[in-house]
């Protein structure tokens, strides 16, 4: 069969499972909706974490990434996986315990505040717009390419398996539906990986793999090292980067990961505390196999890319070079007219331009896998895609329906209207989101990054010394996410968008200390914490029934109760 | 014995404090070799450990793309483990 049929079929399975899970585990009540109904055991939402965490961009883009950074790469890896800790042991069992449906309303609560809440919700919104949009795109993007049909009408599809499952199910058809896209996912990603590392070392493993020797004796990373310096990038295990900027994107992806309000609304669909925590180390299981075989696909796809076209001749090339050509994200221009494909560092000779977000797809058949794994590829590259966009659907639709329009406009509105209210948001949400996937703003792309940064500003400091600290007040909260959020906004404005100042003064050499806008976050984090410590200093305590609040979450024990709303 | 109220509130304070107390000294360790692999071995100190090799890898090279993971597991683990041990010891396990 060909890969084009092959991979209508997969896909076509896949979709019809996704479909027939959506409809049998309907939601009934608003709790259904919102949270699951509470009642997902600790690995099932452990792996509907981890679908719901790994987007698109981990799936496609990040072993890409690494494959053309190097050691540069490491950032995302171990911020993305990082924060895993920081959220099992600072924040998810506590909020857990709180027992609500969304981030804003422990924010709202614990700052006995509108104002905070409303803050919280517009954070929330913010910054799931912009990560939701970069799904959408990426669901076009393998349509596109593997089924080639038009990348709108990719988006369209997606479009409308999210809303059947997101707007029937909630939370609950959603989690049910990760499980499997988990599976899919996970399968499609370690099957070229373990094929290519057996082809390139004999090393079944991949994390091994990538530490071992290629066949001709040598270490493959001491061969990619002497590959890349050939051609004049830099070596493949040292950085680019300075050491203060490597440190504050890591600090921020780590913040802004256990700060994603689509990640900590998870940990509220398990009964128990205890249930959160153990959830939390599955999660991070989970997400590990994929990110530390990341790495090993970059070095080989790395190795292989440059050994495949480096100084060949043009008319050499296989099957998929051509391929790719034709979608604009691979392109040779014969600068010197000796019909060989010069790939160097140095853009004036350089005659090969790959964008980094194929390295993943185009793998397998690099590696000259079977027809089958590539269509697995595509397979789960869309689960990757649907499954987080499909959480921050929900999150989309529970801060418009419950935080905003329950809490703040209409309180008196009852439990069946709040659920169609919720339907009702989440069917808009997908709409906008398909039209930012079809028309893209120049910025989503950059600013998909930049989320975290902003959620490691904002929420990151107003949820940990929620807990943390019994004196933080409204005052100290509210001013301290405001400050955090604005300077980081600002910085990003200035430096990546271009929004203020000159383009010609926001180059790197004009960056505060060498800090680049991805970093800042870290430093919008810091300016938060100290903000809301000191002006919580200065103005008066919080009520006697918040601090009883703060006492509460910190014990486990009571959190069945405590989930009634 | 018969026990005040009042006082049967104050002993389930200061236990709830010594429960937190303990808490509060676990995240302080965890936290601690968290900082250290990942932020330590993978970045700050990458180009020392950089010079020793195992196998195919440099160290600081592994640690950060790598190692930092299997410790970041390691870690949730044992907080699960010590904490579902104290929730026992304290009484507040479900």
């Amino acid at each position: 069969m060909s890969v084009q049929l092959l991979t209508y079929v997969l896909v076509g399975i896949t979709f019809a499972l996704y479909i027939g899970i959506a409809i049998w585990s309907r939601a009934g009540s608003t709790k259904d909706f919102y949270v699951a109904g509470g009642g997902v055991s600790p690995l099932a939402n452990g792996m509907a974490t981890a679908a719901d965490w790994m987007s698109a961009a981990s799936f496609i883009s990040m072993a890409g990434i690494i494959s053309f950074s190097g050691y540069d790469g490491s950032v995302f890896l171990m911020g993305w996986t990082g924060g895993y800790v920081l959220l099992a042991l600072l924040l998810a069992p506590y909020l857990r315990k709180f027992g609500k449906f969304t981030v804003p309303d422990f924010i709202g609560d614990r700052y006995y505040s509108k104002t905070a809440r409303l803050v919280a919700v517009i954070c929330a919104l913010f910054v799931s717009f912009t990560y939701i949009a970069g799904q959408m795109r990426g669901v076009g993007v393998v349509f596109s390419r593997f089924l080639e049909v038009e990348v709108n009408t990719g988006v369209y599809v997606g479009m409308g398996i999210v809303l059947f499952y997101a707007v029937l199910g909630g939370m609950k058809g959603i989690t049910y539906t990760q499980v499997a896209q988990y599976c899919v996912m996970i399968f499609a990603f370690m099957v070229p990986a373990i094929f290519i590392s057996i082809q390139m070392t004999g090393n079944p493993v991949p994390q091994f793999g990538f530490g071992d020797r290629a066949h001709d004796g040598v270490y493959l990373l001491d061969k990619l090292d002497g590959l890349q310096q050939e051609l004049g990038f830099h070596e493949y295990t040292s950085g680019s980067k300075s050491t203060l900027d490597v440190f504050l994107i890591t600090a921020a992806l780590m913040m802004g990961t256990a700060g994603l309000p689509h990640v900590i609304v998870r940990f509220f669909t398990v009964p128990k505390v205890k249930d959160a925590r153990k959830s939390a180390l599955y999660a991070l299981i989970f997400i590990a196999i994929l990110y530390t075989t990341a790495p090993a696909i970059a070095v080989f796809a790395r190795t292989n890319l440059i050994e495949t076209v480096s100084g060949k001749s043009y008319s050499d090339m296989p099957e998929w070079f051509t391929k790719w050509e034709k979608t604009g994200l691979l392109s040779f221009e014969d600068k010197n007219n000796d019909g060989n494909i010069q790939y160097l560092a140095d853009a004036s000779k350089n005659e090969l331009t790959i964008d980094r977000d194929i390295m993943v797809l185009a793998n397998p058949e690099i590696a000259r896998l079977p027809n089958w794994v590539v269509a697995l590829v595509a397979a789960g590259g869309m689960a990757a895609a649907l499954s987080t966009a499909a959480g921050l659907l929900l999150v989309i639709s529970s801060s418009i329906s419950h935080d905003l329009l329950k809490k703040m406009v209409m309180p008196q509105i009852t439990e069946k209207q709040e659920l169609w209210a919720a339907r009702a948001s989440s069917f808009m949400a997908v709409c906008v989101a398909g039209y930012f996937g079809i028309h893209p703003p120049g910025f989503v792309a950059s600013v998909v990054a930049l989320a975290f940064g902003l959620a490691a500003a904002s929420f990151f400091p107003a949820i940990v010394l929620g807990i943390f600290s019994k004196r933080i007040n409204k005052e100290g909260a509210i001013s301290g996410m405001i400050i955090g959020l604005g300077i980081t906004l600002y910085y990003i404005a200035r430096f990546k968008l271009n929004w203020i100042g000159s383009v010609a003064t926001s180059g790197k050499e004009n960056w505060w200390f060498g800090i680049s806008p991805e970093g800042f976050g870290t430093v919008g984090m810091f300016m938060n914490f100290i903000v809301a410590i000191v002006v919580s200093k200065f103005t008066k305590q919080p009520p006697q029934e918040i601090v009883d609040i703060v006492e509460n979450v910190r014990i486990p024990k009571g959190a069945g109760q405590a989930q009634t709303h | 014995m018969f026990i005040e109220p009042s006082n049967f509130k104050i002993m389930i304070n200061t236990s709830n404090d010594a429960y937190w107390k303990e808490n509060l000294k676990y995240l302080f360790v965890l936290l601690c070799i968290w900082f250290i692999v990942s932020f330590g071995f993978g970045i700050l100190l990458v180009d020392t450990l950089n010079q020793i090799k195992i196998g195919g890898f440099k160290l600081g090279f592994w640690f950060a793309q790598q190692g930092s993971i299997y410790v970041f597991i390691l870690l949730i683990l044992i907080y699960v483990i010590l904490m579902n041990r104290l929730d026992k010891k304290y009484n507040l396990n479900e």
